[in-house]
């Protein structure tokens, strides 16, 4: 176990140092940081002076990966791959152009973020396994048939739909709670609770479809005939027998997406303007700040290569016949 | 005029061909076509064919472009062609785009949308102006306005029912002379829908085409059908156009899928060792990145490219179409890695089988295994994760041109429209036809493009036949 551990993070090191080596030469060799500075000051009446100092106030007027002016272990340091990439490692992302210190920032935005993934992550599970679990039971009647078709036209509907009729017929027409802000503290529920509920609902389709098709799938193995041949009633057969077998898939997979909770999300964050990281990074592109964007990426994926490893973990706890080498 | 080839309108031509090549395959293969049979047995897919076919006709017809030539030049007198780039179907939609209203304006009005200071009869007034175009035609609006609109779509729909009868009755025609019977019989098996495929659930879904059609462009003559956005173009023209941009990120991220999901996927399954860790390495990397980081970054940097070398496209649409097409091409980067994943799977069963292990054992070469052995067994799970992709797509791009990180802002897009429009539902009276418009018509496509998919999925994964609703007895008859 203690082996396998050591194996996947360092697999997990490796995979970062090429996201980390992939993202720095697309930053800063395809795109140069010249053409970072006029895009930032705007326009082609750019003087050269201002580009070297905005170069310069980010220490991007270094050389890439060498610096042959430095001296000793500098020679490495005093580089731009250095100061923007190998700093990552530490969590230490350097300043944003406005100038605050994008380590803290993330920090600060990923409660916000995660009062408001957390549940919807817990409640959109439940809702949909109880759902899909519904409608196993009542497979080949019309309710089953009409449950899908309802499925199936709610994941044709695009989440902006959602987010935009909540907002209007909850909040402004019905007034019953806020169209969009946020408050810390205990009050942080009434904000949250629109932009919940309207996440769950968002993915309650293609979720509780995917959910009852692995039941159905469940339902044909042999062990479940047996269950039925003991002359166990139906909702015995499902409830003690199915689901808890169907669950274990589901629960490890789900198990992948809890480290990316941190990272918010990015439509219902700006839409309902809750101060989360999703909502930092829509702020980020949209003043094309590339070393939050950066930032963003290392963590992102970082927080899935947790998720990755947490699979394999669980995979192995729900079933044993799984060894972890 | 000149036929200007935009580099989308290209893959989408090289797509639509490569499909008419793929159906000619399929008529030829005996197992390929009984699945597809089964597939369009489906009420549901059959319909969902006939509408997707119907917004893929817009799309083409969308993406043949031209430039009109404009006046000599005076000096040389050398042809110099228009500024601007047309499309078939800006032609067709060309009376409708050109009554533009100067602002925001609802659905059938006669009325601007606020009040506007201005004169009447002499004297100074503040009130709602009249449409410049909406309504114009009427002396009194306030008691001709109802019975105009109602006579109008009554004319739509009539000549909309007229085009689609015409239309049943010659395709009713082809397929009588096809089975060797009479017209009358024919009409009467479809009509009782007892045909192989579901030919009168396909009529009617065309006829339901048809009447909105017929509707939509009787009204479009006196009024704006739906309403105008906030400089006064008119919605329906925006939507439509919108079809284009739907349907070409949805395919051509398809194309850009395929085959590097198919070529590494099989790679990798088939050779193992290091080659397979290369691989490995290469996906997990990609799809650790959350997709929409790399979008945003890749289309960034795109942007900048854009802005520093401006020289490089000749006109606005040249330089919204070369974003739409990165757009494809960075989205089919960040998903190829689920199908090869499932591909590399599949592969790795596939190799360990008896057949093909007595391939190697005559010595037959490792090239050849694949196209003769792998290739043809990965083909349907390939097949089902592309058509059920298709929709996610769809999308994708609506989130992310919110986002900013979509199509060019210029570009006609539903994203774009949802983007636009999703502040002035805040608005006070609201404006609600812009986001209505751009949702109804995603959802038009997105429904018929996922119960399409789902047929597919049943007809050529027979686990998934099991899993499916079953129709109780009754509507299966539709």
């Amino acid at each position: 176990m203690f082996a396998f551990l050591v194996r996947r993070v360092a697999y997990g090191l490796a995979i970062l140092a090429g996201i980390n080596l992939a993202t720095f030469l697309l930053f800063f060799q395809v795109n140069s940081p010249d053409d970072m500075a006029r895009l930032q000051l705007g326009g082609k009446r750019v003087t050269a002076a201002a580009i070297q100092q905005w170069k310069a106030e980010r220490g991007y007027d270094r050389p890439s990966f060498f610096n042959g002016r430095a001296d000793g272990i500098d020679k490495l340091t005093d580089t731009v791959f250095f100061d923007s990439s190998v700093r990552m490692f530490a969590f230490d992302f350097g300043r944003a152009d406005s100038g605050r210190d994008i380590a803290s920032e993330v920090a600060r935005r990923a409660g916000p973020s995660l009062a408001l993934a957390l549940p919807v992550f817990i409640v959109g599970l439940g809702l949909s396994i109880t759902i899909a679990l519904g409608l196993a039971f009542f497979r080949g009647t019309y309710l089953d048939f009409w449950g899908v078709t309802v499925l199936v036209a709610m994941m044709s509907i695009s989440a902006l739909f959602f987010i935009v009729a909540g907002q209007f017929v909850l909040a402004r027409v019905l007034q019953l709670m806020p169209i969009s802000g946020f408050e810390s503290g205990a009050d942080a529920w009434r904000f949250l609770l629109l932009p919940i509920a309207v996440s769950v609902v968002a993915r309650l389709g293609p979720e509780a479809r995917f959910y009852r098709t692995l039941f159905l799938e469940e339902i044909g193995k042999d062990y479940v005939r047996t269950a039925r041949s003991k002359g166990l009633s139906e909702p015995v057969v499902l409830f003690r027998h199915v689901l808890r077998n169907a669950l274990i898939p589901i629960l490890t997979t789900s198990v992948a997406f809890i480290p990316l909770l941190f990272m918010g999300s990015l439509i219902t964050e700006s839409f309902f303007s809750i101060p989360g990281l999703g909502n930092y990074l829509i702020e980020a592109i949209g003043a094309q700040d590339f070393a939050i964007v950066r930032a963003m990426v290392f963590i992102g994926s970082v927080l899935y290569i947790i998720g990755l490893i947490l699979t394999d973990i669980s995979y192995s706890w729900a079933d044993p016949r799984i060894r972890l080498q | 005029m000149k036929p200007v080839f935009l580099l989308t309108d290209l893959f989408l031509f090289a797509l639509v061909i490569a499909g008419a090549f793929y159906i000619r395959y399929v008529l030829r293969a005996p197992q390929l076509r009984a699945n597809w049979r089964l597939a369009l047995q489906r009420p549901a897919a059959a319909v969902s064919a006939v509408v997707l076919g119907f917004f893929l006709l817009v799309a083409l017809a969308d993406s043949l472009h031209y430039r009109r030539a404009g006046p000599p030049d005076p000096k040389t007198g050398a042809r110099v062609w228009a500024v601007e780039t047309r499309s078939a179907l800006d032609f067709v939609l060309g009376p409708i785009a050109a009554a533009q209203e100067r602002t925001y304006s609802s659905p059938l009005a006669w009325l601007g949308f606020r009040k506007e200071t201005f004169e009447r009869d002499g004297k100074v007034v503040r009130d709602y102006p009249r449409l410049k175009y909406g309504g114009a035609h009427l002396s009194d609006p306030d008691s001709q306005w109802a019975g105009d609109v109602a006579w109008r779509s009554l004319a739509g729909l009539a000549g909309g029912a007229l085009a689609w009868a015409l239309g049943a009755l010659a395709i009713l025609a082809v397929l009588a002379k096809r089975s060797g019977e009479s017209f009358g019989a024919m009409l009467r098996r479809v009509a009782r829908g007892r045909t192989q495929y579901p030919v009168r659930s396909m009529l009617l879904a065309a006829g339901a085409l048809a009447l909105a059609i017929g509707a939509a462009l009787a009204l479009s003559t006196g009024y704006h059908v739906f309403g105008t956005d906030k400089v006064g173009a008119s919605v329906l023209v925006a939507a439509v156009k919108s079809i284009r941009t739907a349907l070409v990120i949805g395919s051509l991220t398809t194309l850009v899928v395929l085959p590097l999901a198919v070529a590494f996927g099989v790679t990798a399954g088939y050779f193992r060792g290091w080659i397979d860790e290369a691989i490995q390495y290469v996906y997990t990397l990609l799809a650790s990145i959350p997709d929409v980081l790399l979008i945003a970054a890749a289309v960034l940097l795109l942007q900048v490219k854009i802005d520093t070398n401006p020289e490089l496209f000749e006109t606005a649409l040249e330089r919204g179409d070369a974003r739409l097409f990165f757009l494809c091409l960075i989205l089919g980067i960040t998903s190829f890695t689920g199908l090869c994943r499932l591909v590399r799977g599949e592969t790795m069963k596939l190799r360990e089988l008896e057949y093909i292990q007595a391939a190697h054992a005559f010595g037959v070469r490792a090239s050849r295994v694949l196209v003769r052995h792998i290739l043809p067994n990965v083909a349907p799970i390939v097949l089902i994760s592309t058509v059920l992709q298709f929709s996610n797509f769809v999308l994708a791009e609506a989130v992310l041109s919110y986002v900013g990180v979509g199509v060019d802002p210029k570009t006609h897009s539903f994203g774009v429209m949802i983007n636009t429009a999703r502040l002035e539902l805040a608005a006070e009276p609201v404006i609600w036809w812009s986001l209505a418009a751009a949702f109804v018509f995603m959802f038009l496509i997105v429904l018929p493009a996922n119960l399409f998919a789902d047929a597919v999925r049943d007809a050529f994964d027979p686990r998934a036949r099991l899993r499916s609703p079953a129709v109780p007895a009754g509507t299966a008859a539709t």
